[in-house]
Protein backbone atom coordinates (compact mmCIF):
# COMPACT_ATOMS: atom_id res chain seq x y z
CA UNK A 1 0.00 0.00 0.00
CA UNK A 2 1.40 3.39 -0.86
CA UNK A 3 1.54 5.83 2.02
CA UNK A 4 2.93 8.77 0.03
CA UNK A 5 1.35 9.69 -3.29
CA UNK A 6 2.56 12.68 -5.26
CA UNK A 7 0.79 13.65 -8.48
CA UNK A 8 1.90 16.35 -10.90
CA UNK A 9 3.27 18.51 -8.09
CA UNK A 10 4.44 21.97 -9.16
CA UNK A 11 6.04 24.86 -7.32
CA UNK A 12 7.53 28.15 -8.44
CA UNK A 13 9.40 30.80 -6.49
CA UNK A 14 8.64 33.96 -8.41
CA UNK A 15 9.57 33.17 -12.01
CA UNK A 16 11.71 30.19 -11.10
CA UNK A 17 9.78 27.00 -11.77
CA UNK A 18 11.39 24.71 -9.19
CA UNK A 19 9.07 21.71 -9.58
CA UNK A 20 7.65 21.04 -13.02
CA UNK A 21 5.18 18.24 -12.36
CA UNK A 22 6.59 15.63 -10.00
CA UNK A 23 4.98 12.18 -9.68
CA UNK A 24 5.94 9.31 -7.42
CA UNK A 25 4.58 6.97 -4.78
CA UNK A 26 6.20 5.43 -1.74
CA UNK A 27 5.12 2.08 -0.35
CA UNK A 28 4.57 1.64 3.35
CA UNK A 29 7.64 0.50 5.28
CA UNK A 30 10.04 1.13 2.39
CA UNK A 31 13.01 3.41 1.98
CA UNK A 32 12.59 5.80 -0.93
CA UNK A 33 15.45 7.99 -2.10
CA UNK A 34 15.11 11.23 -4.03
CA UNK A 35 18.40 11.54 -5.81
CA UNK A 36 19.49 14.80 -7.36
CA UNK A 37 22.22 17.37 -7.45
CA UNK A 38 22.03 20.70 -5.60
CA UNK A 39 19.14 22.81 -6.82
CA UNK A 40 17.24 19.90 -8.36
CA UNK A 41 14.25 20.62 -6.12
CA UNK A 42 14.69 17.93 -3.45
CA UNK A 43 14.25 20.20 -0.44
CA UNK A 44 11.25 21.90 -2.04
CA UNK A 45 9.52 18.52 -2.34
CA UNK A 46 10.33 17.70 1.29
CA UNK A 47 9.04 21.11 2.44
CA UNK A 48 5.74 20.62 0.62
CA UNK A 49 5.25 17.05 1.84
CA UNK A 50 6.01 18.00 5.46
CA UNK A 51 3.40 20.82 5.33
CA UNK A 52 5.96 23.64 5.63
CA UNK A 53 5.04 25.30 2.36
CA UNK A 54 2.09 24.88 0.02
CA UNK A 55 2.56 23.54 -3.49
CA UNK A 56 1.23 25.50 -6.47
CA UNK A 57 -0.41 22.70 -8.39
CA UNK A 58 -0.96 18.96 -8.37
CA UNK A 59 -1.66 16.97 -5.24
CA UNK A 60 0.10 15.06 -2.55
CA UNK A 61 -1.28 12.62 -0.02
CA UNK A 62 0.55 11.51 3.10
CA UNK A 63 -0.82 8.65 5.21
CA UNK A 64 -4.16 9.13 3.51
CA UNK A 65 -4.40 12.87 4.12
CA UNK A 66 -4.08 15.74 1.67
CA UNK A 67 -1.20 18.16 2.29
CA UNK A 68 -3.37 21.00 1.04
CA UNK A 69 -6.29 20.56 3.43
CA UNK A 70 -5.32 18.19 6.25
CA UNK A 71 -1.90 19.45 7.36
CA UNK A 72 -2.52 19.01 11.07
CA UNK A 73 -3.51 15.34 10.60
CA UNK A 74 -0.38 14.72 8.54
CA UNK A 75 1.78 16.28 11.25
CA UNK A 76 0.63 13.55 13.65
CA UNK A 77 1.94 10.88 11.26
CA UNK A 78 5.26 12.35 10.17
CA UNK A 79 8.48 13.82 11.38
CA UNK A 80 11.14 15.81 9.58
CA UNK A 81 14.87 15.78 10.05
CA UNK A 82 16.10 18.73 8.07
CA UNK A 83 19.42 19.38 6.37
CA UNK A 84 20.91 20.91 9.49
CA UNK A 85 20.47 19.35 12.90
CA UNK A 86 17.60 21.32 14.43
CA UNK A 87 18.48 20.81 18.08
CA UNK A 88 18.22 23.41 20.80
CA UNK A 89 21.79 24.32 21.76
CA UNK A 90 20.79 25.87 25.05
CA UNK A 91 19.12 22.70 26.26
CA UNK A 92 20.72 19.39 27.21
CA UNK A 93 20.13 16.28 25.09
CA UNK A 94 17.61 15.03 27.65
CA UNK A 95 15.76 18.35 27.72
CA UNK A 96 15.64 18.45 23.94
CA UNK A 97 13.94 15.05 23.90
CA UNK A 98 11.67 15.96 26.81
CA UNK A 99 10.60 19.09 24.93
CA UNK A 100 9.49 17.06 21.91
CA UNK A 101 7.77 14.54 24.23
CA UNK A 102 5.84 17.40 25.85
CA UNK A 103 4.88 18.92 22.51
CA UNK A 104 3.73 15.55 21.15
CA UNK A 105 1.86 14.92 24.42
CA UNK A 106 3.71 11.66 25.06
CA UNK A 107 2.93 10.04 28.38
CA UNK A 108 6.00 8.97 30.38
CA UNK A 109 8.18 11.31 28.37
CA UNK A 110 11.11 10.99 30.74
CA UNK A 111 11.40 7.23 30.33
CA UNK A 112 11.08 7.52 26.54
CA UNK A 113 13.78 10.18 26.58
CA UNK A 114 16.06 7.91 28.62
CA UNK A 115 15.43 5.02 26.23
CA UNK A 116 16.20 7.11 23.15
CA UNK A 117 19.36 8.50 24.77
CA UNK A 118 20.52 4.93 25.39
CA UNK A 119 19.53 3.77 21.87
CA UNK A 120 21.55 6.55 20.29
CA UNK A 121 24.58 6.25 22.55
CA UNK A 122 23.96 9.60 24.20
CA UNK A 123 23.38 8.46 27.80
CA UNK A 124 26.76 9.73 28.97
CA UNK A 125 26.19 13.12 27.37
CA UNK A 126 22.51 13.29 28.34
CA UNK A 127 22.79 16.26 30.63
CA UNK A 128 25.31 18.26 28.64
CA UNK A 129 24.13 21.17 26.54
CA UNK A 130 23.76 20.28 22.87
CA UNK A 131 26.05 23.22 22.04
CA UNK A 132 28.99 21.11 23.23
CA UNK A 133 28.16 18.16 20.93
CA UNK A 134 30.10 17.02 17.87
CA UNK A 135 28.41 17.00 14.46
CA UNK A 136 27.73 13.26 14.68
CA UNK A 137 26.21 13.53 18.16
CA UNK A 138 23.97 16.42 17.07
CA UNK A 139 22.73 14.37 14.14
CA UNK A 140 22.02 11.43 16.45
CA UNK A 141 20.10 13.64 18.84
CA UNK A 142 18.27 15.17 15.89
CA UNK A 143 17.13 11.74 14.68
CA UNK A 144 16.25 10.64 18.22
CA UNK A 145 14.01 13.72 18.50
CA UNK A 146 12.34 12.75 15.24
CA UNK A 147 11.43 9.34 16.64
CA UNK A 148 9.48 10.68 19.62
CA UNK A 149 5.84 9.72 19.22
CA UNK A 150 6.73 6.90 16.77
CA UNK A 151 5.84 8.67 13.51
CA UNK A 152 4.84 6.33 10.69
CA UNK A 153 6.69 8.31 8.06
CA UNK A 154 10.07 9.96 8.49
CA UNK A 155 11.47 12.54 6.10
CA UNK A 156 15.23 12.88 6.06
CA UNK A 157 16.64 15.77 4.06
CA UNK A 158 20.25 14.92 3.17
CA UNK A 159 20.77 12.98 6.41
CA UNK A 160 24.48 12.34 5.89
CA UNK A 161 25.65 15.61 4.34
CA UNK A 162 28.63 16.86 6.32
CA UNK A 163 29.11 13.66 8.32
CA UNK A 164 32.41 11.76 8.49
CA UNK A 165 32.44 8.19 7.08
CA UNK A 166 31.93 6.58 10.48
CA UNK A 167 28.96 8.76 11.40
CA UNK A 168 27.58 8.15 7.93
CA UNK A 169 27.68 4.38 8.35
CA UNK A 170 26.01 4.75 11.72
CA UNK A 171 23.25 6.83 10.12
CA UNK A 172 22.74 4.17 7.45
CA UNK A 173 22.38 1.49 10.12
CA UNK A 174 19.81 3.62 11.95
CA UNK A 175 17.81 4.20 8.78
CA UNK A 176 17.76 0.49 7.96
CA UNK A 177 16.70 -0.37 11.50
CA UNK A 178 13.81 2.07 11.28
CA UNK A 179 12.63 0.66 7.97
CA UNK A 180 12.87 -2.88 9.34
CA UNK A 181 10.61 -1.75 12.15
CA UNK A 182 7.96 -0.74 9.60
CA UNK A 183 8.62 3.00 9.33
CA UNK A 184 8.36 4.52 5.87
CA UNK A 185 11.38 6.62 5.01
CA UNK A 186 11.71 9.27 2.35
CA UNK A 187 15.22 10.59 2.13
CA UNK A 188 16.97 12.96 -0.21
CA UNK A 189 20.58 12.59 -1.15
CA UNK A 190 23.11 13.76 -3.64
CA UNK A 191 25.24 10.66 -3.05
CA UNK A 192 24.67 7.85 -5.50
CA UNK A 193 26.24 5.23 -3.26
CA UNK A 194 23.89 6.23 -0.45
CA UNK A 195 20.82 5.74 -2.62
CA UNK A 196 22.25 2.47 -3.95
CA UNK A 197 23.06 1.21 -0.47
CA UNK A 198 19.86 2.15 1.34
CA UNK A 199 16.89 2.65 -0.89
CA UNK A 200 14.27 0.17 -2.00
CA UNK A 201 13.36 2.60 -4.75
CA UNK A 202 15.17 5.57 -6.19
CA UNK A 203 13.75 8.52 -8.07
CA UNK A 204 16.22 10.65 -9.98
CA UNK A 205 15.24 14.32 -9.83
CA UNK A 206 16.68 16.73 -12.33
CA UNK A 207 15.60 20.25 -13.18
CA UNK A 208 12.35 19.89 -11.26
CA UNK A 209 11.24 16.61 -12.85
CA UNK A 210 11.61 12.94 -12.02
CA UNK A 211 13.68 11.57 -14.90
CA UNK A 212 13.80 7.97 -13.69
CA UNK A 213 12.18 5.93 -10.95
CA UNK A 214 12.85 2.34 -9.99
CA UNK A 215 14.97 -0.03 -7.94
CA UNK A 216 18.74 0.40 -8.18
CA UNK A 217 18.87 -2.69 -10.43
CA UNK A 218 16.14 -1.34 -12.70
CA UNK A 219 17.88 1.98 -13.05
CA UNK A 220 21.17 0.30 -13.89
CA UNK A 221 19.48 -1.50 -16.76
CA UNK A 222 18.88 1.91 -18.35
CA UNK A 223 22.51 2.07 -19.44
CA UNK A 224 24.11 -0.53 -21.73
CA UNK A 225 25.61 -3.45 -19.87
CA UNK A 226 28.03 -4.44 -22.62
CA UNK A 227 31.08 -2.45 -21.61
CA UNK A 228 34.14 -4.72 -21.69
CA UNK A 229 37.49 -3.81 -20.18
CA UNK A 230 40.71 -5.48 -21.26
CA UNK A 231 44.37 -5.15 -20.39
CA UNK A 232 47.27 -6.17 -22.65
CA UNK A 233 50.94 -6.92 -21.99
CA UNK A 234 52.09 -3.88 -23.96
CA UNK A 235 50.78 -0.87 -25.81
CA UNK A 236 51.28 -2.22 -29.30
CA UNK A 237 49.17 -5.29 -28.47
CA UNK A 238 46.46 -2.98 -27.18
CA UNK A 239 46.71 -0.88 -30.35
CA UNK A 240 46.45 -3.96 -32.55
CA UNK A 241 43.35 -5.10 -30.69
CA UNK A 242 41.84 -1.61 -30.97
CA UNK A 243 42.13 -1.64 -34.76
CA UNK A 244 40.76 -5.18 -34.98
CA UNK A 245 37.74 -4.20 -32.84
CA UNK A 246 37.01 -0.91 -34.61
CA UNK A 247 33.26 -1.62 -34.79
CA UNK A 248 32.99 -1.86 -30.96
CA UNK A 249 33.92 1.78 -30.31
CA UNK A 250 37.32 1.01 -28.77
CA UNK A 251 38.92 3.43 -26.35
CA UNK A 252 42.57 2.80 -25.72
CA UNK A 253 44.51 4.16 -22.77
CA UNK A 254 48.03 2.73 -22.65
CA UNK A 255 47.76 -1.02 -22.13
CA UNK A 256 44.05 -0.76 -21.26
CA UNK A 257 41.28 -1.03 -23.82
CA UNK A 258 37.57 -0.49 -23.34
CA UNK A 259 35.03 -1.62 -25.93
CA UNK A 260 31.26 -1.53 -25.99
CA UNK A 261 29.14 -4.44 -27.17
CA UNK A 262 25.36 -4.61 -27.03
CA UNK A 263 25.60 -6.88 -23.99
CA UNK A 264 23.97 -9.89 -25.69
CA UNK A 265 25.60 -13.33 -26.07
CA UNK A 266 25.65 -12.79 -29.84
CA UNK A 267 27.44 -9.49 -29.44
CA UNK A 268 30.04 -11.00 -27.12
CA UNK A 269 30.52 -13.99 -29.44
CA UNK A 270 31.21 -11.69 -32.36
CA UNK A 271 33.65 -9.74 -30.18
CA UNK A 272 35.49 -12.95 -29.31
CA UNK A 273 35.59 -14.04 -32.97
CA UNK A 274 37.22 -10.78 -33.98
CA UNK A 275 39.76 -11.10 -31.17
CA UNK A 276 40.54 -14.69 -32.09
CA UNK A 277 40.98 -13.80 -35.78
CA UNK A 278 43.38 -10.98 -34.93
CA UNK A 279 45.20 -13.12 -32.38
CA UNK A 280 44.47 -10.77 -29.45
CA UNK A 281 45.36 -12.21 -26.05
CA UNK A 282 44.48 -9.82 -23.21
CA UNK A 283 45.94 -10.53 -19.76
CA UNK A 284 42.70 -9.37 -18.15
CA UNK A 285 39.18 -9.40 -19.48
CA UNK A 286 36.06 -8.26 -17.64
CA UNK A 287 32.55 -7.14 -18.37
CA UNK A 288 31.79 -3.98 -16.39
CA UNK A 289 28.56 -3.67 -14.40
CA UNK A 290 26.95 -0.27 -14.85
CA UNK A 291 26.87 1.84 -11.70
CA UNK A 292 24.26 4.34 -10.60
CA UNK A 293 26.79 6.99 -11.57
CA UNK A 294 26.53 5.87 -15.18
CA UNK A 295 22.75 6.03 -14.95
CA UNK A 296 22.72 9.40 -13.23
CA UNK A 297 25.06 11.05 -15.67
CA UNK A 298 23.31 9.53 -18.63
CA UNK A 299 19.90 10.73 -17.40
CA UNK A 300 20.80 14.15 -16.10
CA UNK A 301 23.30 14.86 -18.88
CA UNK A 302 20.49 14.36 -21.36
CA UNK A 303 18.26 16.68 -19.39
CA UNK A 304 20.90 19.36 -19.18
CA UNK A 305 21.09 19.59 -22.96
CA UNK A 306 17.38 20.35 -23.03
CA UNK A 307 17.41 22.97 -20.29
CA UNK A 308 20.98 24.12 -20.01
CA UNK A 309 20.74 27.32 -17.98
CA UNK A 310 17.56 26.58 -16.11
CA UNK A 311 19.27 25.26 -13.01
CA UNK A 312 17.44 26.79 -10.12
CA UNK A 313 17.95 27.36 -6.43
CA UNK A 314 16.14 25.50 -3.72
CA UNK B 1 -3.22 25.15 22.93
CA UNK B 2 -2.45 26.69 26.32
CA UNK B 3 -0.47 23.59 27.22
CA UNK B 4 1.69 23.86 24.09
CA UNK B 5 2.14 27.58 24.62
CA UNK B 6 3.31 26.94 28.16
CA UNK B 7 5.76 24.25 26.96
CA UNK B 8 7.13 26.70 24.40
CA UNK B 9 7.31 29.51 26.95
CA UNK B 10 9.17 27.28 29.42
CA UNK B 11 11.74 26.45 26.78
CA UNK B 12 12.23 30.09 25.99
CA UNK B 13 12.48 31.01 29.67
CA UNK B 14 15.24 28.41 30.07
CA UNK B 15 17.10 30.20 27.29
CA UNK B 16 16.78 33.50 29.10
CA UNK B 17 17.81 32.10 32.48
CA UNK B 18 20.77 30.27 30.95
CA UNK B 19 22.21 33.31 29.27
CA UNK B 20 22.74 35.59 32.26
CA UNK B 21 24.72 37.93 30.02
CA UNK B 22 21.53 38.87 28.17
CA UNK B 23 19.71 39.61 31.43
CA UNK B 24 22.58 41.80 32.59
CA UNK B 25 22.78 43.63 29.26
CA UNK B 26 19.05 44.26 29.38
CA UNK B 27 18.99 45.83 32.85
CA UNK B 28 22.47 47.36 32.94
CA UNK B 29 21.82 49.94 30.23
CA UNK B 30 18.69 51.49 31.78
CA UNK B 31 20.28 51.38 35.23
CA UNK B 32 23.39 53.12 33.92
CA UNK B 33 21.16 55.72 32.24
CA UNK B 34 19.23 56.21 35.45
CA UNK B 35 22.38 56.79 37.50
CA UNK B 36 23.93 58.95 34.79
CA UNK B 37 20.91 61.20 34.50
CA UNK B 38 20.32 61.47 38.23
CA UNK B 39 23.90 61.98 39.41
CA UNK B 40 25.63 63.53 36.38
CA UNK B 41 23.12 65.45 34.25
CA UNK B 42 20.37 65.75 36.83
CA UNK B 43 21.98 68.65 38.69
CA UNK B 44 22.00 70.76 35.56
CA UNK B 45 18.75 69.74 33.82
CA UNK B 46 16.67 68.65 36.76
CA UNK B 47 15.58 72.15 37.77
CA UNK B 48 13.16 72.61 34.90
CA UNK B 49 11.20 69.49 35.80
CA UNK B 50 9.79 70.53 39.13
CA UNK B 51 10.23 68.29 42.15
CA UNK B 52 12.51 65.28 42.32
CA UNK B 53 14.35 64.54 39.08
CA UNK B 54 14.56 60.81 39.75
CA UNK B 55 10.79 60.69 40.09
CA UNK B 56 10.59 62.51 36.78
CA UNK B 57 12.80 60.11 34.80
CA UNK B 58 11.93 56.71 36.32
CA UNK B 59 8.96 56.04 33.97
CA UNK B 60 11.15 56.74 30.92
CA UNK B 61 13.84 54.45 32.31
CA UNK B 62 11.29 51.65 32.69
CA UNK B 63 10.16 52.12 29.11
CA UNK B 64 13.83 51.95 28.12
CA UNK B 65 14.18 48.65 29.98
CA UNK B 66 11.38 47.12 27.96
CA UNK B 67 12.82 48.46 24.70
CA UNK B 68 16.25 46.99 25.39
CA UNK B 69 14.70 43.67 26.46
CA UNK B 70 12.59 43.05 23.38
CA UNK B 71 15.61 43.24 21.07
CA UNK B 72 16.63 39.88 22.54
CA UNK B 73 13.18 38.44 21.88
CA UNK B 74 13.64 39.24 18.20
CA UNK B 75 17.16 37.79 18.30
CA UNK B 76 16.07 34.53 19.93
CA UNK B 77 13.18 34.03 17.52
CA UNK B 78 15.39 34.70 14.53
CA UNK B 79 18.03 32.25 15.80
CA UNK B 80 15.33 29.58 16.08
CA UNK B 81 14.37 30.22 12.47
CA UNK B 82 17.98 30.09 11.23
CA UNK B 83 18.64 26.85 13.13
CA UNK B 84 15.57 25.11 11.69
CA UNK B 85 13.93 24.77 15.11
CA UNK B 86 10.82 26.68 14.08
CA UNK B 87 10.47 24.40 11.04
CA UNK B 88 10.78 21.38 13.29
CA UNK B 89 7.90 22.73 15.41
CA UNK B 90 5.89 23.58 12.31
CA UNK B 91 5.95 19.97 11.12
CA UNK B 92 4.71 18.76 14.50
CA UNK B 93 1.08 18.51 15.64
CA UNK B 94 1.36 21.48 18.01
CA UNK B 95 -1.11 24.35 18.17
CA UNK B 96 0.26 26.75 15.53
CA UNK B 97 -0.34 29.78 17.77
CA UNK B 98 1.84 28.30 20.51
CA UNK B 99 5.03 28.66 18.46
CA UNK B 100 4.99 32.46 18.45
CA UNK B 101 2.79 32.72 21.53
CA UNK B 102 5.30 30.90 23.72
CA UNK B 103 8.08 33.28 22.73
CA UNK B 104 5.85 36.29 23.28
CA UNK B 105 4.78 35.03 26.72
CA UNK B 106 8.33 34.40 27.92
CA UNK B 107 9.57 37.71 26.57
CA UNK B 108 6.75 39.60 28.28
CA UNK B 109 7.44 37.81 31.54
CA UNK B 110 11.18 38.41 31.47
CA UNK B 111 10.74 42.07 30.56
CA UNK B 112 8.43 42.58 33.50
CA UNK B 113 11.04 41.05 35.79
CA UNK B 114 13.69 43.38 34.34
CA UNK B 115 11.36 46.33 34.85
CA UNK B 116 10.91 45.35 38.50
CA UNK B 117 14.68 45.13 38.93
CA UNK B 118 15.15 48.58 37.47
CA UNK B 119 12.34 49.93 39.65
CA UNK B 120 14.09 48.49 42.69
CA UNK B 121 17.32 50.26 41.73
CA UNK B 122 15.35 53.47 41.26
CA UNK B 123 14.00 53.10 44.78
CA UNK B 124 17.52 52.58 46.09
CA UNK B 125 18.61 55.74 44.27
CA UNK B 126 15.90 57.81 45.90
CA UNK B 127 12.72 57.28 43.86
CA UNK B 128 9.75 57.81 46.16
CA UNK B 129 6.02 57.58 45.60
CA UNK B 130 2.95 57.71 47.74
CA UNK B 131 0.58 56.52 45.07
CA UNK B 132 -2.31 54.24 46.00
CA UNK B 133 -2.95 50.57 45.19
CA UNK B 134 -5.41 51.43 42.43
CA UNK B 135 -2.84 53.56 40.64
CA UNK B 136 -0.18 50.87 41.07
CA UNK B 137 -2.51 48.32 39.50
CA UNK B 138 -3.28 50.64 36.63
CA UNK B 139 0.44 51.29 36.19
CA UNK B 140 1.06 47.52 36.13
CA UNK B 141 -1.73 47.04 33.57
CA UNK B 142 -0.26 49.72 31.31
CA UNK B 143 3.23 48.26 31.66
CA UNK B 144 2.03 44.74 30.80
CA UNK B 145 0.08 46.00 27.81
CA UNK B 146 3.01 48.09 26.61
CA UNK B 147 5.44 45.18 27.02
CA UNK B 148 3.08 42.86 25.17
CA UNK B 149 2.73 45.35 22.32
CA UNK B 150 6.49 45.80 21.95
CA UNK B 151 7.08 42.05 22.27
CA UNK B 152 4.82 41.39 19.30
CA UNK B 153 6.65 44.12 17.45
CA UNK B 154 9.84 42.20 18.25
CA UNK B 155 8.24 38.96 16.99
CA UNK B 156 7.39 40.73 13.75
CA UNK B 157 10.96 41.96 13.22
CA UNK B 158 12.38 38.62 14.35
CA UNK B 159 10.33 36.88 11.65
CA UNK B 160 11.25 39.42 9.00
CA UNK B 161 14.99 39.78 9.61
CA UNK B 162 17.45 38.02 7.33
CA UNK B 163 20.02 37.58 10.10
CA UNK B 164 19.78 37.22 13.87
CA UNK B 165 22.19 40.11 14.32
CA UNK B 166 19.98 42.45 12.31
CA UNK B 167 16.75 41.37 13.98
CA UNK B 168 17.08 43.70 16.98
CA UNK B 169 18.01 46.86 15.11
CA UNK B 170 14.46 48.25 15.22
CA UNK B 171 14.97 48.78 18.95
CA UNK B 172 17.54 51.53 18.25
CA UNK B 173 14.80 53.53 16.62
CA UNK B 174 12.61 53.05 19.68
CA UNK B 175 15.55 54.13 21.87
CA UNK B 176 15.70 57.36 19.88
CA UNK B 177 11.97 57.86 20.41
CA UNK B 178 12.53 57.67 24.17
CA UNK B 179 14.98 60.57 23.98
CA UNK B 180 12.64 62.63 21.80
CA UNK B 181 9.89 62.38 24.40
CA UNK B 182 9.33 63.96 27.81
CA UNK B 183 11.33 61.10 29.42
CA UNK B 184 14.33 63.13 30.50
CA UNK B 185 13.47 66.74 29.76
CA UNK B 186 10.10 68.52 29.42
CA UNK B 187 9.08 68.91 25.78
CA UNK B 188 8.72 72.66 26.34
CA UNK B 189 12.52 72.98 26.25
CA UNK B 190 12.82 71.41 22.76
CA UNK B 191 12.99 73.23 19.40
CA UNK B 192 9.50 73.76 17.94
CA UNK B 193 9.77 71.04 15.28
CA UNK B 194 11.01 68.35 17.67
CA UNK B 195 8.55 69.52 20.26
CA UNK B 196 5.65 68.94 17.87
CA UNK B 197 6.99 65.48 17.13
CA UNK B 198 7.67 64.65 20.78
CA UNK B 199 4.18 65.68 21.84
CA UNK B 200 2.48 63.46 19.27
CA UNK B 201 4.57 60.32 19.18
CA UNK B 202 3.11 57.21 20.88
CA UNK B 203 5.65 56.88 23.68
CA UNK B 204 4.80 60.31 25.07
CA UNK B 205 1.29 59.59 26.42
CA UNK B 206 2.52 56.22 27.72
CA UNK B 207 5.42 57.77 29.62
CA UNK B 208 3.31 60.67 30.87
CA UNK B 209 0.57 58.37 32.11
CA UNK B 210 3.11 56.17 33.91
CA UNK B 211 4.65 59.26 35.49
CA UNK B 212 1.29 60.64 36.50
CA UNK B 213 0.24 57.32 38.06
CA UNK B 214 3.48 56.95 39.97
CA UNK B 215 4.04 60.50 41.15
CA UNK B 216 0.81 62.46 41.32
CA UNK B 217 -1.47 59.53 42.10
CA UNK B 218 -3.86 60.19 39.21
CA UNK B 219 -4.07 58.71 35.74
CA UNK B 220 -3.68 62.11 34.12
CA UNK B 221 -5.10 63.47 30.90
CA UNK B 222 -3.30 61.19 28.43
CA UNK B 223 -4.24 57.83 30.02
CA UNK B 224 -6.90 56.97 27.44
CA UNK B 225 -4.53 57.84 24.61
CA UNK B 226 -1.76 55.73 26.20
CA UNK B 227 -3.99 52.65 26.35
CA UNK B 228 -5.28 53.24 22.81
CA UNK B 229 -1.71 53.42 21.47
CA UNK B 230 -0.71 50.21 23.27
CA UNK B 231 -3.75 48.31 22.07
CA UNK B 232 -3.30 49.68 18.54
CA UNK B 233 0.38 48.71 18.37
CA UNK B 234 -0.41 45.30 19.84
CA UNK B 235 -3.19 44.62 17.33
CA UNK B 236 -1.10 45.80 14.36
CA UNK B 237 2.07 43.96 15.41
CA UNK B 238 0.18 40.77 16.20
CA UNK B 239 -1.70 40.71 12.89
CA UNK B 240 1.42 41.57 10.91
CA UNK B 241 3.36 38.81 12.68
CA UNK B 242 0.70 36.20 11.95
CA UNK B 243 0.62 37.19 8.27
CA UNK B 244 4.42 37.09 7.93
CA UNK B 245 4.58 33.80 9.82
CA UNK B 246 2.04 32.13 7.56
CA UNK B 247 3.72 33.42 4.43
CA UNK B 248 7.27 32.77 5.48
CA UNK B 249 8.49 30.00 3.22
CA UNK B 250 11.65 28.24 4.28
Amino acid sequence: MSTITVKNLTKAYGKQQVLKGVDFTVEEGKIFALLGSNGAGKTTIINILTTLIPGDGGEANIAGFSVATEAQKIRKAISLTGQFAAVDDMLSARENLQLICDLRHVKNGSSLAAKLLADFGLSDAADRRAATFSGGMRRRLDIAMSLVGSPKIIFLDEPTTGLDPEARNEMWRTIRKLANGGTTILLTTQYLDEADELADRIAVLDGGKIVANGTAAELKRLVPAGIVEMTFTDESAAQKAASALAEFAPKQDGVALTVTSDGSVKGLASLFHKMEAANCEPTEFSQKQPTLDDVFFKLTGKQKAASSDKKVGK
Amino acid sequence: MLRDTWTMAQRSLKHILRSPDTIITVVIMPIAMLLLFVYVFGGAIGHGTGGSYINFITPGIIVMTVVSGIAYAAFRLNMDIQRGIINRFRTMPVAPSSILGGQAASSTLSNLVSSLLVLAVAFAAGFRTSTGLGEWLMFAALLVLFTLALTWMAVFFGLLAKTAEGSGSFSYLLMLLIFISPSFVPTASMTPFLRGFAEHQPLTPIIETMRSLLTSGTAGSSAALAFVWCIGILAAAYSASVIVYKRRSV
